[in-house]
């Protein structure tokens, strides 16, 4: 039991996607513009990580060895298109948004990372708790970067208007403003967890 | 005059790293030096148009046979084989070459900028939204075009960045500010400078 929780909140703190493995930098960057599509985008991506690794480790004794990237990758993929249309016929509003980034989930590193680093040595059971704790992980960080950019550049937060947003300052809703706030926060938890 | 135009709207006004935030991994991955930087962008460079023709050439079929769905699977399987090709061929046709790109091939087919440009210029909708001014249609050779300044665009980012990090390795970094997070900040400082071309190509 002590086991399961460790993998569980492994992915949450300690092995944290985005801030500790720095992994799929690309959507946590471009999806962040505010905390609610940061928000869809991680869980898009729990729900592949979790049903992937489920796959991959149910399967891993099936595949070769040598063709185990390709074959996971297979896998992976199979689980975005299902996402893609799933969201497409029930949420087309957040599809608008995240757009291409929804198939990218395919090349994000992490999905492919903990397939290849965990469901492919572990059971089912650890496999789907690392598939959990790295995707709430993975959707911690990307909310909370995007609300902190949807603060500071509109003065909202999940939409609730906290100032006007003529005070926003918009460069950080924009490209620029992601690189400088993910650098920031990462700065920050490295101050406080590694001390 | 309107293909000229594509260059510079792909290259600087929405470059494909500091403004569309594809191909992120290499860019803080591989800049730390100029040389591998250049390396990693001549092989973007390569595949990249490569397999922006061949996935066009595919979804034509999808679209045949009604199978559009299948379109993720099917491009990161082309792109993977592609990769392995490529590195095939090269081996036995241009040593010197292989020897200067060889070990950024295998990285490619993670980078997402090349499935991302391969899923834009398959759909003409998106693929317009990129292509500047009216007169332009979306067909194979825009397509490609729009590939190759692309990847033109990924390479120059990744050269400026390298180039600034070379000299930022000499710099004294606040602890907690060291590695990753500086690289960011730079990147932030370049994507600003340029949004200074947002608005120069319609």
């Amino acid at each position: 039991m002590n086991n399961n929780l460790k993998t569980l909140t492994n992915g949450i703190l300690r092995e944290n996607p985005t801030f500790a493995l720095v992994l799929g930098m690309c959507p946590t960057l471009a999806t962040t513009t505010s905390a609610i599509n940061g928000m869809s985008m991680g869980l898009a991506t729990l729900f592949v990580l979790v049903c992937s690794n489920v796959v991959i480790s149910l399967l891993k004794n099936l595949i070769p060895d040598k063709v185990r990237i390709p074959a996971f990758i297979v896998v992976i993929a199979t689980f975005v298109t299902l996402v893609q249309l799933l969201m497409q016929a029930y949420l087309p509003g957040i599809y608008d948004v995240l757009g291409l980034f929804i198939p990218l989930i395919v090349v994000n590193c992490i999905v492919l990372g903990r397939a290849e680093a965990f469901a492919a040595k572990n059971s089912v059971g650890l496999s789907a708790l690392d598939g959990i704790g790295m995707g709430l992980g993975f959707t911690l960080s990307l909310t909370v970067l995007g609300a902190i950019r949807e603060l500071i550049g509109t003065g909202a937060c999940f939409g609730l208007h906290i100032f006007p947003d003529n005070y926003g300052a918009l460069v950080f809703v924009l490209a620029p403003g992601a690189f400088i706030a993910l650098a920031y926060l990462m700065a920050i938890m490295n101050k406080v967890v590694k001390k | 005059m309107e293909y000229l135009l594509i260059f510079v709207a792909a290259i600087f006004v929405n470059n494909i790293v500091l403004s569309q935030f594809l191909g992120i991994c290499p860019f803080l991955g591989v800049s730390k030096k100029i040389d591998t930087a250049l390396g990693m962008g001549a092989a973007v460079t390569f595949v990249l148009v490569l397999a922006t023709v061949v996935t066009y050439l595919l979804q034509k079929l999808l679209i045949l046979w009604h199978v559009e769905f299948l379109q993720t699977i099917l491009f990161i399987l082309v792109i993977a084989a592609l990769v392995q090709m490529i590195e095939i061929i090269l081996k036995k046709i241009s040593p010197s070459l292989y020897q200067a790109l060889g070990v950024f091939l295998p990285l490619i087919t993670t980078n997402c900028c090349i499935l991302g440009v391969a899923i834009i210029v398959a759909d003409p909708a998106q693929l317009m939204q990129k292509l500047p001014g009216e007169a332009l249609q979306a067909n194979l050779l825009t397509g490609t075009l729009y590939a190759f300044a692309t990847a033109i665009g990924f390479a120059l980012a990744l050269v400026l960045f390298a180039g600034i990090r070379e000299q930022l390795a000499m710099a004294k970094v606040p602890k907690a500010m060291e590695g990753t997070p500086i690289a960011l900040l730079t990147a932030g400082l370049l994507a600003m400078a340029f949004m200074g071309f947002s608005g120069v190509v319609g």
